[in-house]
């Protein structure tokens, strides 16, 4: 079938790393030609942590996509993704810290201790930084059957990423609903009747 | 009477060049000629968003940059018009405002519906420029146009029963399209004591940049009050109402415990979510203290010596 030869051809892995750094170079080519609007920073520190959550998202689809297509060779792009999730909440990060604390870490530090938003925030990206570190070959191999239990730790960030970002709204609810909604749903196929649910068997039952 | 000059106040010499004045007759020839409609009528002509000519340019000035226009006309929170910065102006381009109607009510002896030109008209314009400071922890500098709410309100007699007025946004959600969806109790409240609403640095602004206000903005009348966060100059009024009690607000209607009725600008209270301490103008990086009352503690510090303004903030 085409679909499992393009995902398991040579080009698949290169133009998924293409793919996630289209919003990295849409919002630095927007940078140097005045394209962020009024409040750049606001627009970066948005732009990087909307896509931080958006990867994050589409990393942990990859299971449940495998399952309901069928196509183990999904997988091949788990680790990619998640990097890139890491990367951008580094970005989003930076941003906050250069341009909020003008780098001052006694600031920064007293800011992630007394707004409870930003505590959830800082703990997402701390708690990938493990992840992140844990996912090349060698490690997998090393951690053996605790290479899995600790990189459960995923539900755990994309909790608190979604909390970040309803606690810092004021009053227009919709984008974290939305996302809220598609992380329940990818979480619910771990533990729920869907897991089972293939499109191939669906298709073939009737 | 000794009149205290206040340290905004500039000499007259300043005040209004010759070429403004020559612009003014420009401006009536050219009001004159747009048709017997508008005919002497320099609202009407202004909302065909002709200059307004004729204004006491600087008569409230800052030794602060002025925020680009560009940037004021196009970063706005306006609700009514979409939550995000930008959707102001996208979805506002059409919002007429023509034959503007203001609705004054309560505790005053002239209550009455009026028309913005005859509420307007009577008193002469003034450059105003002012800090704007958002509750989000932004900040810019703006030149409005406009007329001290006080002399307005003066005019319509408030009774001794007026201890506060009462603003309100048009609520119309075919022309504000953002009112659609209920993001907040429409339409939008705002309120002030008497003793704020009569202060000389409270302004109704009918315009901006030397031009009338452009809706994303506002239009085509709103109010400024410089030492409170933004959100308490409330933008496209059609109410005005003195009342004895105090009025309700929309932000503080949707979380109490987030936005209390005065809002004040004040570094040392920290929305409960985030800090005031400091602030980004827009136009630079890095972000810079918070003044408390904005910046203007000397001239409106005094309305609150009773107050602790922790708890009413």
């Amino acid at each position: 079938m085409w679909f499992t030869a393009a995902l398991k051809s040579v080009y698949a892995k290169p133009v998924v790393h293409l793919l996630c750094l289209v919003p990295f170079s849409a919002l630095l080519w927007a940078a140097f030609n005045d394209g962020l609007g009024a409040n750049p920073v606001e627009k970066l520190t948005h732009e990087t942590g909307d896509w931080t959550l958006r990867l994050l998202l589409i990393t942990l689809s990859i299971s449940p996509l495998r399952q309901w297509t069928g196509q183990a060779a999904f997988v091949r792009f788990r680790r990619i993704l998640g990097l890139y999730t890491f990367f951008y909440g580094c970005c989003h990060f930076s941003i906050w810290f250069i341009a909020d604390h003008s780098l001052d870490l006694a600031a920064m530090i007293e800011d992630i201790v007394e707004r409870p938003y930003i505590t959830l925030g800082f703990s997402a990206l701390m708690l990938m930084l493990p992840l992140a570190i844990t996912s090349n070959q060698a490690m997998i191999r090393r951690l053996g059957k605790k290479w899995k239990t600790l990189h459960q730790l995923v539900y755990l960030i994309i909790s608190l990423g979604i909390l970040h970002f309803v606690w810092l709204v004021k009053a227009d609810y919709l984008e974290p609903t939305i996302y809220a909604i598609i992380a329940l749903i990818l979480l619910a196929h771990r533990v729920g009747p869907i897991k089972r649910f293939s499109v191939k068997s669906f298709l073939v039952a009737r | 009477m000794i009149k205290i000059k206040k340290r905004w106040e500039i000499p007259e010499s300043e005040v209004t060049p010759e070429s403004l004045y020559l612009r003014r007759r420009e401006f009536m020839k050219a009001a004159g000629t747009i048709g017997g409609a508008l005919l002497l009528n320099p609202w009407a002509a202004a909302q065909a968003s002709l200059e307004i000519g004729d204004y006491k340019q600087k008569a409230i000035s800052l030794d602060e940059e002025i925020t680009d226009e560009e940037d004021a006309t196009s970063y706005n929170n306006f609700y009514e018009f979409g939550t995000g910065k930008e959707d102001p102006k996208k979805h506002s381009k059409h919002f007429k405002t023509d034959d503007w109607q203001i609705k004054v009510s309560g505790e005053c002896a002239k209550p009455g519906t009026y028309g913005l030109e005859e509420l307007v008209r009577p008193f002469p314009i003034e450059e105003r420029i002012y800090r704007l400071r958002c509750v989000e922890a932004w900040s810019m500098v703006i030149p409005w146009l406009g007329i001290p709410l006080g002399s307005i309100l003066n005019s319509f007699e408030p009774t001794s029963k007026a201890k506060y007025v009462a603003f309100k946004t048009l609520h119309d959600p075919v022309r504000m399209p953002g009112q659609q969806r209920s993001v907040l109790n429409w339409p939008y409240r705002e309120g002030l004591t008497i003793a704020e609403a009569m202060h000389p640095l409270t302004i109704l602004s009918v315009g901006m940049y030397g031009k009338t206000m452009p809706n994303q903005n506002g239009a085509p009348i709103r109010l400024v009050v410089p030492w409170k966060y933004g959100f308490k100059s409330i933008k496209s009024i059609v109410g005005i109402e003195f009342s004895e009690v105090q009025p309700l607000t929309s932000w503080n209607m949707a979380a109490p415990g987030e936005y209390g009725f005065y809002s004040n600008v004040n570094p040392e209270v920290n929305h409960p979510r985030w800090s005031q301490k400091k602030e980004r103008r827009i136009g630079e990086i890095f972000k810079r203290e918070t003044l408390m009352f904005n910046g203007y503690g000397e001239e409106v510090a005094e309305l609150y010596d009773d107050l602790d303004l922790t708890v009413n903030f």
